[in-house]
C-alpha cells in the first residue's frame, strides 16, 4: 500500500479538533514536539489503568507486568536503532541524556579515557541546540578543558575544511547534532567519526531531529553515544534515550545515584549495577517508556524509510513554493540533499513572532524565535526565524496552506 | 479575523512603522539592555531625569511589532511624568497585561497603551509587550540611584 498521510492523520485524535474559530489544524511544529497517535495514548493510559507497579521491584504480578512492559520498550528501542538491549538507557529526555554523558565524563577519575583536565579539548559545532552546547560549555568550565567548534557555512553546512586542526590529539569528545533543528542540515558523519576515533576521542550524537525521521543505525554510524527524545518521535513527554557502546557504558561513571543503580551498598560506599541500570537511578518512567515503545512499533508498522521518503518529497515541494514567495529567504540548504524536514525562513520586514501569530489565526502552527540555537542565528545573520517542520502526518495541502498563510500575512501587515 | 484585529490595533501598527524616540541618547543617566530569552528580541533603553521627573526616554532594538510598539508607546507616555506617576502608570499597564482580557484599561491613564489590551489574551505575547516597560523600570531605578549619590 502506498504511503497515505490522510489515513495516518486518522490515527491522531488531535487532528479531529478545530483551531481558532473552526480552522483545520495545520501542525507544522513537529520539530518542537510531535503529535501522538491513539496507540501511544492508550499504551500510557493502559499502564496506569492495568499494570501500574514499580518495575524491577516487588514480588507480585503487577510488578512483573510493569517490568515486562518497561523492558519490552527497551527492546523496541534497541531494535529500532540497531543497538544491544543493555546499551539503551531510559532518561527523562534528550536534555537529560546529553547532561548525563557530560556530567558522567566530569566524574571520570584521572586515568579514565573520559577524564578531562586543562589541555584537553571538547569539540562541538555552531549548529548545536542549546541542549548539546551548554552541557559541554559547563563541562569545559568545570574541568579546565577548552571548547572548540566547527563553523557553519553561509549555505548552512558544516565547514569541515579545518577538521584536522579542530580535531587534534587533545580532543577527548566530539559532540554534535545529526540534523540541525533550525537549518534542517543533515551532518555528514563518516569523516568526523573517523577523524575523532583516530585521535582517541568519543563521538556523542544529538539525534533528536534524525531518529524520528530517518533510519539511524548506531552500529553503521560507528558513533559512541547517542541521545534522542521520546516526545519528538510520537511518544510521550518525560522520556528520552541515552545510548552508548557497551564497553564505553561499562567504563563511564554514573551521573545520578540512588536506588536501582547499585550492585552493593554499605554505610561508607557503593558499587554500581551494570548498564543500563547504572544510569537509571530511582523508579523509572515506566508509563512513558511504554508509550515510547508503542510509538516505535507504530512507526515500524508504517516504515521509517517510507516516512523519510514522504518527508523529503514534502520538503522539496515546500522549498520550491517558498522560493517563489517574494522577499522570503530560507535559512538553510535549498535542496533536499542531506537535508531533513525542518525549514526556517525570514519574510521581508515581518517579524517571525508577528508572522507566527497571523498563521496561528489561520490554524497553522509554526515555531518562531531562535529555536534554542542562539549562536547559530547570530552566525546566519538573523535575529529570529519562522520554522515549519514536517512529519509523517503532514500533507501537500498543509504546505499549500502555509504558503497561502504567508501571502495573507503580507497583506495583513501591509508588507 | 476579528480576534487578530483585537491584537493588532491600528495604533500598534502605526507605532511599529513609526516608532517614537527610537534613537539612543548617549547622555542618558542610565542605560539598560533587556532581552526576551524565549524569542531573542532585545532593546537598549536610556532614561534621563530632571529631578524627580522623566526628562526623556530613548531606545533602540529589534523585535516584533508588539514589543516595538509597546516600547514606543511607553517612551511617549512616560516622558514628562514624575517617577511616581510613571511607576503608577507602569503598574496599571502590568495589571492590564495580566488581566487575560478581563479589563480594558483606563484611556485617561494609559492613553495609546490601552490599544495593547488585546495582548493580554495571548499569553505568549505578554512578555513582548512588557519588554520596554521592564527596561524603563530598571533604567529609571538606576538613574534615580545615581542621582541620589
Amino acid at each position: 500500500m502506498s504511503f497515505d498521510p490522510v489515513a495516518i492523520r486518522r490515527d491522531f485524535p488531535i487532528f479531529e479538533r478545530k483551531i481558532r474559530d473552526g480552522k483545520r489544524l495545520v501542525y507544522l511544529d513537529s520539530g518542537a514536539t510531535s503529535q501522538k497517535p491513539q496507540v501511544v495514548i492508550d499504551a500510557e493510559l493502559d499502564f496506569y489503568r492495568l499494570h501500574n507497579a514499580a518495575a524491577h521491584r516487588g514480588a507480585h504480578q503487577l510488578a512483573e507486568e510493569a517490568t515486562d512492559i518497561y523492558e519490552g520498550a527497551r527492546e523496541a528501542v534497541a531494535r529500532f536503532i540497531g543497538a544491544e538491549v543493555d546499551e539503551v538507557v531510559f532518561t527523562k529526555g534528550a536534555t537529560e541524556s546529553l547532561n548525563l554523558v557530560a556530567y558522567a565524563m566530569g566524574n571520570a577519575p584521572l586515568g579514565s579515557r573520559f577524564h578531562l583536565e586543562k589541555g584537553d579539548v571538547i569539540v562541538v559545532t555552531e549548529m548545536e541546540h542549546h541542549a548539546n552546547l551548554i552541557p559541554w560549555q559547563q563541562l569545559a568550565a568545570r574541568t579546565g578543558a577548552t571548547l572548540k567548534w566547527f563553523e557553519v557555512t553561509p549555505e548552512g553546512r558544516l565547514d569541515l575544511s579545518s577538521i584536522n586542526s579542530i580535531i587534534d590529539e587533545h580532543v577527548k569528545v566530539v559532540a554534535l547534532t545529526h540534523q540541525s533543528n533550525v537549518l534542517g542540515t543533515i551532518v555528514p558523519l563518516t569523516e568526523i567519526v573517523n577523524r575523532a576515533h583516530s585521535v582517541g576521542a568519543v563521538v556523542v550524537l544529538d539525534a533528536c531531529q534524525s531518529v524520528p525521521h530517518m533510519k539511524v543505525d548506531v552500529k553503521a554510524l560507528d558513533i559512541d553515544f547517542l541521545a534522542f527524545s521520546g516526545h519528538k518521535i510520537l511518544g510521550p513527554t518525560g522520556v528520552g534515550i541515552f545510548w552508548g557502546k557497551s564497553e564505553l557504558l561499562a567504563e563511564l561513571p554514573p551521573f545520578l545515584t540512588g536506588g536501582s543503580m547499585i550492585e552493593s551498598v554499605t554505610m561508607e560506599s557503593a558499587t554500581w549495577a551494570p548498564a543500563p541500570r547504572k544510569f537509571e537511578a530511582g523508579v523509572p518512567n515506566m508509563a512513558q517508556a511504554a508509550g515510547l515503545g508503542a510509538a516505535i512499533k507504530y512507526i515500524e508498522s508504517i516504515g521509517i524509510d517510507e516516512i523519510h521518503r514522504h518527508e523529503i518529497s514534502l520538503t522539496g515541494y515546500l522549498l520550491e513554493k517558498l522560493n517563489e514567495v517574494p522577499r522570503l529567504k530560507v535559512i538553510g540548504p535549498m535542496d533536499t540533499v542531506d537535508r531533513g524536514a525542518a525549514v526556517s525562513f525570514t519574510f521581508g520586514d515581518i517579524h517571525p513572532h508577528d508572522l507566527g501569530q497571523y498563521l496561528d489565526s489561520q490554524g497553522i502552527a509554526v515555531r518562531t524565535g531562535h529555536h534554542c540555537a542562539w549562536p547559530l542565528n547570530r552566525k546566519m545573520g538573523v535575529q529570529s526565524t519562522t520554522r515549519a517542520s514536517l512529519y509523517l502526518y503532514n500533507t501537500f495541502e498543509d504546505c499549500d496552506d502555509l504558503i497561502a498563510g504567508i501571502h495573507g500575512a503580507a497583506k495583513y501587515f501591509g508588507a | 479575523m476579528m480576534q487578530l484585529d483585537n491584537l493588532y490595533q491600528e495604533v500598534i501598527l502605526d507605532h511599529y512603522k513609526n516608532p517614537q524616540n527610537k534613537v539612543l541618547d548617549p547622555n542618558s543617566d542610565a542605560q539598560v539592555h533587556h532581552v526576551n530569552p524565549s524569542c531573542g528580541d532585545e532593546i537598549t533603553l536610556g532614561v534621563r531625569l530632571d529631578g524627580d521627573k522623566v526628562l526623556s526616554i530613548s531606545w533602540e532594538g529589534v523585535g516584533c511589532s508588539i514589543s516595538q510598539a509597546s516600547t514606543s508607546i511607553a517612551s511617549d507616555l512616560l516622558t514628562g511624568k514624575t517617577l511616581e506617576q510613571a511607576r503608577r502608570i507602569s503598574e496599571d499597564f502590568l495589571q492590564l497585561m495580566q488581566s487575560k482580557g478581563s479589563i480594558e484599561g483606563d484611556p485617561e491613564v494609559l492613553e495609546d497603551a490601552v490599544a495593547l489590551a488585546g495582548v493580554s489574551k495571548y499569553p505568549a505575547r505578554i512578555k513582548c509587550a512588557l519588554l520596554g516597560w521592564m527596561a524603563f523600570k530598571d533604567a529609571s531605578l538606576q538613574a534615580e540611584a545615581k542621582k541620589a549619590k
